[in-house]
C-alpha cells in the first residue's frame, strides 16, 4: 500500500535535515504504530506524505501503490487515497462542515471521474457515519472545528475519515490532547473502519491509543529513521523501558 | 498645507469642469438657487488632485478631465441585466440619461417617482428642501467638490418620494456607449414609518443620491457595479431621523478607477446606519471606499464593515471615519476593514478615524489585510479540494461578514453568485 524508501527531508526555510533515510513498508489492511520521541520527525514524515509546503525531499520516494506521492499536489494525494488525520485540526471560519465535507468528497469523486453524489445519498452517509463518533447535528452545521473542543476536533477528523474512506490513513498523534473517553471513542472509529483493504499509519508519542486501536506492527522512529520494528510488544516495551535504550541502539 | 498656486490650478480645474457642462436651464428659482450654491462650493473647494489628504490614496486625474455630456444613444442595446432573479422595476439610464422609453412602469403604491428634471421645473416638497442641501451638509467636515459638481450641472435621475412599504425594488441600471460625461442625481425622501429598497447596477459615472429618512423609515440600498469599464465616483449622503434604518451595500468587481463615498449623518436618536461592501480586484484594477459617519444624537448604532480581496496588482482603498458630536452619547460606532491579497503585487491602504466629542459612546475599529491562510488551505487540500477551490471557500467566508449585512435573503445571494463567478474567472 504505502512504500517509503530512503526519503530524506530538509526543512526549506532553514537548512535542517529532519528524515535521514527513512524506509517503511505499510501493506494493505495493516495498522502500523510509528512511535518515537519528541522531535524524532514524526509529524515531517506525516505533512510531507500529505504534501505540506516548507519541507523538501532532497533523497528517496514515497509510493502509494503505484503513485509517486512526491510528484503530487496535496488534493491528488487526497484523491488517490490518502488521508491525515491532523495533530492539530485547523479551525476554518466561515465554511460550514457539511459544505466542506460535500465540496472535499465531490472533488475527490471528479477527480478519480467519479460523478457527484446526490445530496440526499451524501446527507444519509455522513448522518450515519455521525451518528456512530457521537457527533451531533449542531457540529454538522457549525464552521469547521471552529469553536470545537480538543475531543470534537479529533473526532470531526475521524469523521472525514469515515466519509471520504481513503485507502491509506495516516493519524497524527490523534490521541494528544484526549481524555480517555474521547480517546475511546475515536478508537472505535478508527476500528470501525479496519478492513482488508485499507491501511493505518498510526503516528503516536505513547502507548495508551495502541491499547485501543491494536497495531500489526510498531515502528520506532529516531533521528529521523526507523531503528526498530516489532510487534505490538514493542509498544510495551517503551511504555515500561522508555525510550532511552532503543534510541540509543541506532 | 496647498500652494497658492496650486489652489488657483484646483479653481481652474473646477472652473474648466464646470465650462464644459451645459447649465441647466428652465428650472424653479429654489432649484437654481441649489444649483448656484453647488457651483460655489465647487470653486471654493476646486477640483480634487491627489495632493489632497483626502485623495491621497486615489489619482482623482481621470475623473476629473473636463467633458460634455455623452451624447444620446440611438438605440441601447440589451444589457445583461444584474439582479437577475429578483423582482425589481427597472429604470434605466442610457449614456447618464433617464430612458423612460426602456423602463418599467416606476410608480407603485407607496412610492412617487419623477424624472429629476421634472422635479427641478416645479415645486415639489419635499425635495425642493434636499436637493443639494444633503451634499452640502456632508462637505461640513471634507469638501467633496464631484459632488458639488454634480449638483451644479446634473439634469438626469429620479426624484423618489416613499410614502408607504414600496413591495417592489426599484433597479436603477446604468448603461453607456461611448466618451463624455454622464452625471445623474437622486433625491430621496422615505417618510416615517415607510420603507423603500433601491438597487443599483452598472457604471453610473458620476453619481449622488441623497436620501432623507424621515423618523422611523427605512431605505435599504444594493449596489453591484460590475467591473465598471470607465472612471466611476459616487456619493451617498444620507440623513437618518429618529428610529430610522438606512443599510447600503455595494459589491464592486475590478474597473480602472472607482470611489465610492458613502457620507451619513444621524440627526435624530436610536437610529441605525450600516454601511457595507466588498470589493474583488484583479490585474489594475483601482477600489476606494470613504466613509464619512456623523453620529448627532443619542443611542444610535452605526456599522461599516468592508471586505477587500486583491489578486495581480489591483489597490484597494478603505478611509472610514466615525464623528461623534457633543451630545451624541450612548453612541454604538463599529468599524472594520479587512483585507485578503492573492498577489504580491495587490495592495491595500486603510485609514480608520475615529474623532468623539461625547463621554458616554463605545467606538471601535479595525483593520487587517493579509493573505489567506496557507495552513487553512493545505488543510482543505489535504481532504482533496483543489488550489482554486480552496481559496474560492476562503474567499468566500472571508466575504461573508460583509454580506450579512444585507437585509434580504436573495439579494445576499445574488451577491454570493457575483464573487463566485469572478473566483472562476480567476486566471
Amino acid at each position: 500500500m504505502l512504500k517509503i524508501e530512503n526519503l530524506h527531508v530538509k526543512l526549506e526555510e532553514e537548512d535542517k535535515q529532519i528524515l535521514k533515510g527513512l524506509n517503511l513498508t505499510v501493506q494493505a489492511g495493516k495498522v502500523h504504530a510509528i512511535m518515537g520521541p519528541n522531535g524524532s520527525g514524526k509529524s515531517t514524515l506525516s505533512y510531507v506524505l500529505a504534501g505540506r509546503d516548507g519541507y523538501e525531499v532532497t533523497e528517496g520516494s514515497a509510493h502509494l501503490e503505484d503513485d509517486d506521492l512526491l510528484e503530487m499536489e496535496p488534493n491528488e494525494r487526497a484523491a488517490a487515497g490518502l488521508f491525515l488525520a491532523f495533530q492539530y485540526p485547523v479551525e476554518i471560519p466561515g465554511v460550514n462542515n457539511m459544505t466542506f465535507l460535500r465540496t472535499a468528497m465531490n472533488a475527490q469523486r471528479k477527480a478519480r471521474g467519479e460523478a457527484e453524489i446526490s445530496a440526499p445519498d451524501f446527507l444519509k452517509l455522513v448522518r450515519e457515519k455521525a451518528k456512530t463518533l457521537n457527533i451531533d447535528a449542531d457540529m454538522l452545521k457549525r464552521a469547521v472545528n471552529v469553536g470545537f473542543s480538543g475531543g470534537e476536533k479529533k473526532r470531526n477528523e475521524v469523521l472525514q475519515m469515515a466519509v471520504l474512506a481513503p485507502k491509506m490513513c495516516i493519524m497524527d498523534e490523534t490521541d494528544s490532547g484526549l481524555d480517555v473517553d474521547a480517546m475511546k471513542l475515536v478508537a472505535e472509529g478508527v476500528n470501525a473502519l479496519r478492513d482488508a483493504g485499507r491501511s493505518f499509519l498510526v503516528i503516536t508519542h505513547y502507548q495508551r491509543l495502541l491499547d485501543h486501536i491494536t497495531p500489526d506492527v510498531v515502528h520506532i522512529m529516531s533521528d529521523g529513521r526507523i531503528v526498530e520494528t516489532g510487534g505490538p510488544e514493542l509498544a510495551l516495551r517503551v511504555e515500561r523501558e522508555g525510550y532511552g535504550d532503543l534510541t540509543r541502539a541506532a | 498645507m496647498l500652494s497658492e498656486k496650486l489652489i488657483d490650478d484646483k479653481r481652474r480645474s473646477a472652473e474648466a469642469l464646470l465650462g464644459a457642462l451645459p447649465l441647466p436651464e428652465a428650472e424653479a428659482s429654489w432649484a437654481r438657487e441649489a444649483r448656484a450654491r453647488a457651483r460655489t462650493r465647487l470653486l471654493e473647494a476646486g477640483a480634487p488632485i491627489r495632493r489632497d489628504e483626502y485623495w491621497k490614496y486615489t489619482d482623482p486625474s481621470a475623473l476629473t478631465v473636463p467633458s460634455a455630456p455623452m451624447a444620446t444613444a440611438e438605440d441601447a442595446p440589451e444589457a445583461e441585466v444584474a439582479f437577475a432573479g429578483i423582482d425589481a422595476r427597472m429604470a434605466r439610464f442610457v449614456n447618464g440619461q433617464l430612458r423612460l422609453d426602456l423602463c418599467d412602469a416606476l410608480q407603485q403604491p407607496g412610492l412617487e417617482v419623477a424624472p429629476l428634471a421634472e422635479a427641478l421645473a416645479r415645486d415639489i416638497t419635499p425635495l425642493r428642501d434636499l436637493f443639494g442641501m444633503l451634499e452640502a451638509a456632508g462637505q461640513e467636515k471634507v469638501a467633496r467638490p464631484l459632488a458639488s459638481l454634480n449638483t451644479a450641472a446634473a439634469t438626469e435621475g429620479l426624484a423618489l418620494h416613499a410614502t408607504g412599504t414600496v413591495a417592489v425594488p426599484l433597479h436603477m441600471v446604468h448603461q453607456q456607449f461611448g466618451e463624455g460625461a454622464a452625471l445623474t442625481h437622486h433625491v430621496v425622501r422615505v417618510e416615517s414609518s415607510a420603507a423603500l429598497t433601491v438597487l443599483e447596477s452598472g457604471t453610473p459615472g458620476n453619481s449622488v443620491l441623497e436620501v432623507d429618512v424621515a423618523p422611523g423609515g427605512a431605505f435599504h440600498h444594493v449596489r453591484l457595479q460590475h467591473e465598471p469599464e470607465r472612471p466611476t465616483a459616487t456619493h451617498v449622503f444620507v440623513r437618518i431621523g429618529e428610529g430610522g434604518t438606512f443599510r447600503t451595500f455595494t459589491l464592486t468587481s475590478d474597473g480602472d478607477l472607482t470611489r465610492n463615498e458613502v457620507v451619513m449623518e444621524f440627526v435624530g436618536d436610536d437610529a441605525t446606519g450600516h454601511i457595507a461592501g466588498a470589493v474583488l480586484g484583479r490585474a489594475t484594477s483601482h477600489a476606494d471606499n470613504t466613509v464619512f459617519v456623523t453620529h448627532g444624537a443619542e443611542r444610535c448604532e452605526s456599522r461599516q464593515v468592508f471586505k477587500t480581496v486583491l489578486d495581480g496588482e489591483a489597490k484597494g482603498i478603505f478611509q472610514g471615519k466615525i464623528f461623534v458630536r457633543p451630545g451624541a452619547q450612548k453612541t454604538d460606532g463599529y468599524q472594520i476593514s479587512q483585507s485578503v491579497l492573492l498577489a504580491d503585487g495587490a495592495e491595500f491602504s486603510a485609514k480608520p478615524e475615529l474623532e468623539i466629542y461625547a463621554d458616554d459612546v463605545k467606538c471601535s475599529h479595525g483593520s487587517t489585510t493579509g493573505a489567506l491562510d496557507e495552513t487553512a488551505l493545505f488543510y482543505l487540500m489535504a481532504r482533496g479540494i483543489t488550489r482554486r477551490d480552496a481559496e474560492a471557500l476562503l474567499i468566500g467566508s472571508f466575504v461573508e461578514e460583509a454580506i450579512a449585512e444585507i437585509d434580504d435573503e436573495a439579494l445576499q445571494e445574488t451577491m454570493r453568485g457575483e464573487i463566485a463567478c469572478w473566483m472562476a474567472g480567476r486566471e
